[in-house]
């Protein structure tokens, strides 16, 4: 019954997000503060990540392959594949959900404790719309990160080639151009902005309605943590076998 | 005005509301005080909306507030100033926009006018030169002003605190209680203080409504609390023997 109420409340929340909107002349400052608190802050892990996790594909990929018929530009389209199709969109979220998630809901949540969005529910604030959606619209740049993480993962494999040697960067670049279906990248995309409105909104979600005190705010950032791991992993699933099978 | 019929409140099994009928009068100062856990919190988070009673009705100058669709009742709440016992002000935010924030939610007036209002308020609230600290760099009694400041800042006509004078001490406590006398007769709002110390209704108490486990267990003027012979009543405001020696000087000096 709490996961059904959950949901249901969950839902609610999002209607809610869209009702009474908050004055233009603030929510702009909002969504600004929330770009770069979000979005600018996220891409200095994401790229270090992304750099590495190429470079680790792109050796595992061509330590794997040791049979001398199968074409050495098989490390660069691995690698690529790899990357475009899950390790860009889904592996990163999942980082983005302990990230920016547990930063979402520790912020609302300490709201909530301290009373300050029971102030914006008094003065008449409607208080979803006034925190959850600058987050909303601030993650919907998300797929800019996605992006980078994209080239920084097929920057970092082909580094990775270079330097320890597996495959020639000729080889390599041959490899990330053989085969390429550009539908590959609208779904990426498409799992990325699902993904983005998960991000901004489960997190608010379990910061907006949390109850107790600074030990339950630290709950409920690793319940928001699980939580949006399992439904990204779950839609991953659901949007894959909706638009690749 | 505002008339509370019959409220009723409960939290599962918890009956924390069992049926208080009240009236707070515009431009007076009205108390509600009694024992922690006596539901004081509840019936101001009732008042304000933040909780929805069981049963019985709130009315704001005749507009029953669960009647009101939703959007009517943010119109309401735009028109009410609230002081919280840990002041919440905004973090992220100065002094100066702490208080600025109802201002740029709710007025169409420019960044100037706004500026001349914040000051004209921090200077009232007895902070002129606070407007570029941050709220964790303030003290509790600076922090209160503050919210006192952000709660009168869009001429509000209701205004609720909560022991607006708790953790402060003595001497900023009585600072704290006169500010929001003053405040409330100078702009005639309808104010109503959730406390139980009893300085403040020595000192501001225009009407005083005592809770007890639930229920209205008496209500009446700060002069009346002197006089009544409610023991609950007594129990609870004279159980200091300090508080005892003074109401015996009253009846004392009354006497004669």
């Amino acid at each position: 019954m709490t996961y059904l109420h959950n949901i249901g409340a969950y839902f609610l929340m999002i209607k809610d997000m869209f009702r009474k909107p908050t004055k233009w002349s603030v929510m702009k400052t909002l969504i600004f503060k929330d770009i770069d608190d979000l979005i600018m802050g996220s891409l200095g892990i994401v790229a270090f990540i992304s750099f590495f996790v190429g470079g680790v594909v792109t050796i595992q990929t061509a330590l794997n392959i040791d049979n001398p018929l199968i074409p050495k530009y098989l490390v660069g389209f691995a690698t690529r594949q790899s990357i475009i199709l899950e390790f860009a969109p889904t592996f990163i979220s999942i980082i983005m959900a302990g990230k920016v998630g547990s930063f979402i809901t520790s912020s609302i949540g300490t709201m909530r404790v301290t009373e300050q969005i029971d102030a914006l529910e008094v003065m008449g604030i409607n208080a979803v719309n006034y925190l959850v959606f600058p987050k909303f619209i601030a993650l919907m740049l998300y797929p800019f990160v996605i992006s980078i993480a994209m080239f920084l993962g097929i920057v970092g494999g082909m580094a990775a080639c270079f330097f320890g040697g597996y495959s020639s960067i000729d080889d390599y670049i041959v490899g990330i151009q053989t085969d390429f279906i550009p539908f590959h990248i609208a779904y990426a995309f498409i799992k990325t902005f699902a993904f983005a409105f998960l991000l901004a909104t489960i997190p608010s979600f379990h910061g907006f309605y949390m109850k107790g005190g600074a030990l339950e705010v630290g709950k409920a950032s690793t319940t928001a943590f699980v939580w949006t791991s399992v439904v990204i992993i779950l839609l991953n699933y659901i949007l894959t076998q909706m638009l690749l099978s | 005005m505002i008339e509370v019929k019959d409220l009723h409140k409960s939290f599962g099994d918890a009956h924390i509301l069992k049926g208080i009928t009240t009236t707070f009068e515009n431009g007076k100062t009205s108390l509600v005080i009694g024992q922690s856990g006596s539901g004081k919190t509840v019936f101001l988070k009732c008042l304000l909306g933040l909780f929805e009673k069981d049963e019985g009705s709130i009315s704001y100058d005749g507009k029953i507030y669960s009647e009101l669709s939703t959007d009517q009742k943010r119109d309401l709440r735009s028109e009410m100033g609230m002081v919280f016992q840990g002041s919440a002000l905004f973090d992220s935010m100065t002094i100066a926009e702490n208080v600025m924030f109802p201002l740029r939610m709710f007025t169409k007036q420019s960044k100037s006018e706004m500026e001349d209002r914040v000051n004209f308020v921090l200077k009232r609230v007895n902070l002129p030169d606070a407007h570029n600290k941050m709220p964790s760099e303030a003290s509790g009694g600076m922090q209160k002003r503050v919210a006192i400041a952000r709660a009168i800042v869009n001429n509000p006509k209701y205004l609720f605190c909560d022991e607006p004078n708790s953790g402060l001490d003595p001497k900023t406590a009585i600072v704290i209680d006169n500010l929001i006398q003053e405040i409330t007769d100078e702009y005639d709002i309808t104010t109503i203080i959730n406390t139980h110390d009893m300085n403040s209704v020595m000192e501001i108490g225009e009407k005083i409504v005592f809770l007890k486990d639930g229920l209205k267990a008496w209500e009446g003027s700060k002069e009346n609390i002197f006089i009544t012979d409610n023991e609950v009543v007594t129990d609870f405001v004279y159980s200091s023997e300090l508080f005892k020696k003074v109401r015996k000087m009253y009846l004392e000096e009354h006497k004669k």
